[in-house]
């Protein structure tokens, strides 16, 4: 059994059904009036950012909350980190305070993986640096499969700043795992090396990668990115590779439109399609919610089957 | 003291000996070399060699001691232990200490520690630039007639080419070989490990092949046009290999050198966010490691140096981009050389000892890499054959950080004669 959660590179197609399949069940708990079941009850879930968050910080914290477990959020400016302490030392003493969950999101890649093998706690990765944000993958995998009934075949289009993203990474591994093509496209400074070899096409054309997609994905481009020169501006970036309703037509008809968030309207998308019928945005925050309960239930209860 | 190595396979390339015979050491010369030597009556040390190679003393031209100021990673002491039991009896340390050997004084320090508490021979190199600050040269003559052998900024490039080509034109005047850490900074743009299929993988910034091959360029180009001469140390890449072929098909004056983890390592010993398979530059990719060998083969890369980088274990210990360069290399250079280059056929045994003995001695200038009569007996007695296996928690070296623990290599130093003394008898360190 796996104990953590640190990537869908290391799950199991049956792993992830598994989740997504838990998940639906959590959803009709966010539906009801009263959001209160025991599963968490007497369990402690610690949420220790070491980066901005408020979307996922708070998604992890309501996720524990509806579910009764105790929960508790450190940031990395209120905390023992400005004082010199290392990362193990930090989460060996979240862990010695009786901590079941501890959910974590770092800036730099592989730091769940470093401290999770130290503690009787299981990890939560919440995204580190450019390596994986697991279930930020899980809430849009769960749905695309709620509105398309399934992965098999499903053509998926991510397009922005693909160097950079945990999100892209994770979602590679979970969707190809589960049967659906992914195409990714951006500014070829912005697509990594290799690409190819995780079962992904790489286009330099925001029309061929989209053409034909299912789902169209975008990813937020930082402004620190144009700052360290990897593309002119934000305004060029939006005239090669942002998407308007014209560019939309080139996916299919009923392409859902998908962004991890936060948006930034008027680069990634405009906010016609943002606003528009066949965005998904905001269910996706929802599924969020459902999606991190199932994954603290099934750890809480043993973990993931090998 | 006096030593009667017996019936042993000497190989001795810089005298043109490779054939079974002894030699016998006395008060710290070799006095004598031939065949069943018989000295009746004389109290000696006998050590019987056959079936083992008695080569020159190793001599490894690049590593870092940490000593100055950072004693908690390596002293001279531990450094020099660790050195001994990998069969080297020469070393050569960059100058990237706190202070940094910028003055004569620290090169005063470091040879006189070395005489007090020193295993094997220590020769300080000397910074390229004062404070390592790639600004003015250091004091580079004083370094010379203080005892540094050659000069380098290792750990950083040299970024100002006016300066490099400068500090390439002075040093010459002394005879001191340049060493040149090869690394554009503005292409490595502050990467952790190769840049490849791994690091998108993983998720960690790449560093391309290009950083260190537009600056093995660079010195090569400053070499040609000024007729100076440039060591390029730690090559790692094809390109890299390829330029320095070039190079010295024109008549360039340049030489090289490699480290045992680019021709047994690639990027994917990386893969499980691994610190210790970081460093720089960077585990590159299978086709890297086959160019490696090919300019091992064909004499391209003159040197196999360890660049022994001692870190404390809290160093490693940490998020892979925290995590400081570089691994530990004496106790296992020579076993990763016989495995992986002697035992497929890559290099014969005469070839990796030029490359770990002959060769960097004569680049440095110093009397080692030979067993001449009347010269100083260094040696490293060694069983090519027979396998051992790595255990770091038994290395002498103060810090741990390597990535050959449990390891299955060959040919573990028997004995290592420094100076005439027996400092490794029976694989134990006196």
């Amino acid at each position: 059994m796996k104990k953590d959660l640190l990537g869908l590179k290391d799950l199991s197609a049956d792993n992830i059904n598994n989740i997504l399949e838990t998940a639906e069940t959590m959803k009709l708990i966010l539906s009801q009036p009263n959001k209160k079941t025991p599963h968490l009850q007497g369990k402690t879930v610690v949420n220790l950012f070491y980066e901005n968050s408020t979307r996922t910080r708070l998604s992890f914290e309501l996720a524990a909350k509806y579910m009764s477990a105790n929960a508790a959020n450190i940031t990395a400016s209120g905390s023992s980190v400005q004082k010199g302490e290392t990362l193990i030392d930090t989460a060996e003493t979240i862990n010695a305070m009786g901590t079941d969950i501890l959910v974590m999101r770092h800036s730099m890649s592989g730091a769940p993986h470093l401290i999770a093998p130290l503690l009787s706690a299981s990890v939560i990765n919440a995204g580190d640096g450019m390596d994986e944000h697991p279930t930020q993958a899980l809430l849009d995998m769960l749905t695309i499969k709620e509105k398309k009934g399934g992965f098999k075949g499903l053509k998926v289009a991510i397009v922005g700043d693909i160097n950079h993203s945990r999100v892209v990474r994770s979602n590679i591994y979970g969707l190809t795992k589960l049967g659906a093509e992914v195409s990714v496209g951006g500014p070829s400074t912005l697509i990594p090396p290799g690409m190819e070899k995780m079962g992904v096409k790489v286009f330099k054309s925001i029309h061929e990668a989209i053409v034909d997609a299912d789902v169209v994905m975008g990813l937020r481009i930082q402004l620190e990115r144009q700052k360290s020169g990897l593309f002119p501006s934000l305004r060029e970036y939006y005239r090669f590779f942002g998407i308007d309703e014209k560019r939309l037509k080139f996916a299919k008809p009923d392409a859902l439109v998908m962004h991890p968030g936060p948006v930034n309207r008027g680069v990634e998308f405009s906010s016609s399609v943002i606003d528009g019928d066949q965005s998904v945005i905001n269910e996706q925050v929802t599924n969020g919610v459902a999606v991190r309960m199932a994954v603290m239930y099934i750890l809480s209860r043993g973990g993931f089957a090998d | 003291m006096k030593i009667l190595i017996k019936g042993g396979r000497v190989i001795d390339s810089a005298n043109n000996i490779d054939k079974v015979t002894d030699i016998f050491v006395d008060n710290g010369v070799i006095s004598d070399i031939g065949d069943d030597l018989e000295l009746e009556g004389i109290e000696m040390e006998v050590i019987d060699a056959s079936g083992k190679i008695v080569s020159p003393g190793l001599v490894d031209m690049h590593c870092h001691l940490r000593d100055p100021g950072q004693e908690y990673k390596e002293d001279i002491e531990t450094g020099t232990r660790s050195a001994a039991m990998g069969g080297i009896t020469s070393v050569a340390c960059m100058p990237n200490t706190k202070p940094v050997i910028d003055s004569e004084a620290v090169v005063s320090y470091i040879r006189n520690r070395a005489k007090e508490v020193g295993y094997v021979n220590v020769y300080p190199i000397g910074a390229i630039s004062k404070g390592l600050e790639g600004k003015e040269l250091a004091e580079i003559g004083e370094l010379k007639f203080a005892g540094a052998v050659a000069i380098s900024d290792d750990g950083r490039p040299v970024v100002a080419s006016g300066l490099m080509r400068r500090a390439m034109e002075y040093a010459d005047m002394f005879d001191m070989t340049v060493i040149s850490h090869c690394e554009d900074l503005g292409l490595a743009d502050g990467g952790h490990m190769n840049e490849g299929y791994m690091s998108t993988y993983l998720g960690l910034r790449g560093i391309t092949r290009a950083a260190e091959e537009v600056m093995v360029s660079r010195d090569i180009i400053i070499a040609e046009a000024t007729g100076t001469a440039i060591h390029i140390a730690h090559v790692s890449t094809r390109g890299s290999v390829e330029l320095v072929r070039q190079a010295k098909k024109r008549g360039v004056r340049v030489t090289c050198e490699t480290c045992p983890h680019y021709f047994t390592l690639t990027e994917n010993a990386v893969d499980g966010f691994n610190t210790n398979a970081k460093m720089n530059p960077p585990l590159r990719t299978d086709d890297d490691v086959e160019a490696i060998k090919e300019g091992l083969k064909d004499g391209t890369i003159d040197c196999i140096v360890t660049d022994h980088a001692p870190h404390h274990i809290d160093e490693k210990n940490c998020e892979f981009a925290l995590a400081l360069n570089g691994i530990v290399g004496f106790e296992t250079s020579l076993g990763l050389g016989l495995e992986y280059l002697v035992k497929p056929g890559v290099l014969t045994l005469n070839e990796l000892i030029e490359k770990m003995s002959v060769n960097p001695s004569r680049i440095l200038g110093l009397s080692k890499g030979k067993l001449s009569v009347g010269g100083c007996a260094d040696i490293t007695i060694f069983n090519p054959d027979e396998e051992w296996t790595v255990d770091i928690s038994k290395f002498e070296s103060k810090s741990k950080n390597s990535p050959y623990d449990g390891f299955k290599l060959c040919g573990k130093p028997e004995y290592v004669i420094v100076n005439g003394d027996i400092i490794v008898n029976q694989g134990v360190l006196l």
